[in-house]
């Protein structure tokens, strides 16, 4: 285990340096002189040369990339122009409201998912299965950000039952943390349980047609028992899989549900970081999100051991 | 000889598979209402009209009028013409691109680990995030849309390709190829890439899907085309300001990007249990 871990962790060098160098690379992609559009058409050239050097723009590339990969690994990411402080706290900042939101909406989309998935699957070709697939392939065709916006149309403009939009820390006071994070979740879970219920099915019914299935139905055991205790657990081990690939798509939409319901998280940061042209900020948000979701995989691969005692890692 | 014979088949099944046959349904409207936008659209949709703003759908405006008074039917079908254009050229460049990395990679095993690597690393972003951020280098544009998706959405298509190649490359009559003395190009063209047509159009079809969602969000978010070229998502972004007065400003193109995605994965999925049933879901 302990080897599989070390040969794991060292697969993820190349991944993080190629991440790194595409992060790095983003601002050689600026068409023109990125200075010069950093600082807008306002600048004097005093001011460009001086940026120029204090961003190491006028050395060579290797160089400027090499120093890249030293700062990265002293953990400095730069300093962000219009927040006036490192990018490190602006990223620290904001980083609670987007784990929240990601893990509320995974939460929701397990909850929604393997029991849709699990319950098509015991009854195949049932009214259940059919209505519960024709909702899962809605699912993942309807737009996350669009179902939000209606839903806020509902359930808070028309029924009044919850906030439209903002966002209070967990910390601070659960209760209203719980009723502005209801509907983001709910929005931002129930496409990802779209994929999880399909996936959920297909290895259900896979799980369902084994032999120690037939086995223990032959033993007289309910099909309750049979479906949840022996078939679910084997289905499990892909399901988990999606689960990790679902993480990354909920990062990413997170993203885009915190600009929709106002919450003050990294998606929030990245997006005003854009429209402000705070590049080394824009670096920040997706070199943070690259690296977490290729630890996140990390874990899910780690999982499977406890999950599935038939994986043995030498 | 065998090809000619199996392609009317092969047809036939596409034909007969109900996803397939819907997703196509769907899609041909899309398209029509795209190529036809000049013709049935009732307004100018860039033309603002102050006096026109936030008007319920009427026989005026079928669809309602937005913040600007800009008619949402008219902005709704001249959307489809951005939506696909962007979907259709990012799915036409990832495939290009693909296969293109995808043979050199399953065929040179010395360029097979750099390039691969990359692409692994390239994944490593979540989708949405690393279009934004090439969108933040590049600046707003259709043009920068499609290079941000293409960049984005190549890696699967090439892994895919690869994949295929790999299985494909030590079969007997790959080998006998070459013992003929076929050229690698030729071998690569002539008789590996007729092999991955298949997969590759099942991940085309989604590609295309996931693009026009992308764009639509990279609208939405005001980092995708510019805020004047009526793109579903720009729309959508729109109505959200007004969400409390007109829920129609978002309804509707949203309702046109729900429908373009479920076709596409509609065929997708029909396309993948026609085409390559060793995927088939159950």
């Amino acid at each position: 285990m302990t080897a599989y871990l070390i040969r794991r962790l060292l697969t993820l060098v190349p991944v993080l340096a190629v991440v790194v160098t595409v992060v790095f690379f983003l601002i050689h992609l600026i068409p023109g002189d990125p200075v010069s559009v950093m600082l807008g058409p306002d600048a004097t050239p005093a001011q460009i040369q001086a940026t120029r050097q204090a961003l190491g723009l006028d050395r060579p590339l290797p160089e400027q990339l090499f120093k890249f990969y030293a700062r990265i690994l002293r953990g400095d990411l730069g300093q962000s122009y219009f927040l006036d402080r490192p990018v490190v706290t602006a990223l620290l900042e904001r980083a609670e409201p987007t784990i929240v939101l990601t893990f509320s909406a995974l939460f929701v989309a397990v909850l929604i998912g393997v029991p849709s998935g699990i319950v098509a699957a015991a009854y195949p070709g049932s009214l259940w299965d059919r209505v519960l697939m024709l909702s899962a392939l809605l699912g993942v065709c309807v737009p996350g950000f669009w179902l939000s916006l209606n839903f806020i149309y509902l359930f808070a403009v028309r029924l009044g039952w919850l906030p439209a939009a903002g966002y209070a820390s967990v910390f601070a006071d659960p209760v209203a943390a719980l009723r502005y994070m209801v509907l983001p979740a709910v929005s931002l879970g129930f496409n990802q349980s779209a994929l999880i219920a399909r996936i959920s099915r297909s290895c259900m019914l896979e799980a369902l047609q084994q032999d120690y299935v037939r086995t223990a139905r032959a033993k007289g055991l309910s099909q309750g028992v049979v479906t949840w205790v022996h078939a679910f657990r084997n289905a499990l081990v892909p399901v988990v899989t999606v689960i990790g690939i679902t993480m990354a798509i909920l990062i990413g939409g997170a993203v885009v549900t915190e600009i929709v319901f106002n919450i003050p998280g990294l998606g929030r940061l990245i997006i005003s970081a854009v429209l402000r042209r705070d590049y080394p900020v824009v670096q920040g948000v997706i070199l943070v999100t690259a690296t977490a979701y290729v630890l996140i995989n990390l874990l899910v691969d780690v999982l499977y051991v406890f999950i599935d005692p038939r994986i043995r890692y030498g | 000889m065998a090809e000619a014979a199996a392609r009317p088949t092969w047809l036939k099944r596409l034909a007969r598979n109900r996803n397939v046959v819907v997703g196509t349904t769907i899609l041909a409207g899309v398209v029509l209402a795209a190529l036809l936008a000049g013709v049935i659209s009732t307004h100018n949709p860039r033309r603002l009209n102050p006096a026109e703003r936030l008007k319920a759908p009427s026989l005026a405006n079928y669809l309602g009028t937005d913040e600007f008074g800009r008619d949402v039917y008219s902005l709704v079908l001249y959307g489809a013409q951005v939506s696909l254009l962007v979907g259709a050229t990012t799915m036409i460049l990832t495939s290009l691109w693909g296969i293109v990395i995808g043979l050199i990679a399953g065929y040179y095993r010395r360029l097979d680990l750099a390039l691969m690597r990359v692409m692994d690393g390239l994944m490593a972003f979540p989708a949405i995030l690393l279009a934004i951020a090439l969108m933040a280098a590049r600046g707003p544009g259709v043009g920068n849309v499609i290079f941000a998706l293409s960049v984005v959405y190549t890696p699967r298509t090439a892994m895919l390709i690869r994949s295929t190649v790999l299985s494909i490359r030590e079969l007997d009559y790959v080998q006998a190829a070459r013992a003929l003395g076929r050229r690698d190009l030729a071998i690569a063209f002539r008789h590996i890439l007729p092999n991955c047509v298949g997969p590759l159009l099942v991940q085309a079809s989604f590609i295309f899907a996931y693009a026009i969602l992308a764009e639509a969000i990279l609208g939405f978010l005001g980092v995708g085309v510019p805020p004047y070229v009526p793109s579903w998502g720009n729309v959508i972004a729109s109505g959200k300001n007004v969400i409390r007065e007109a829920f129609w400003v978002s309804l509707f193109p949203g309702l046109a990007l729900t429908l373009s995605g479920l076709s596409l994965n509609l065929l997708g999925d029909g396309l993948r249990d026609v085409l390559d049933p060793r995927l088939r879901v159950q």
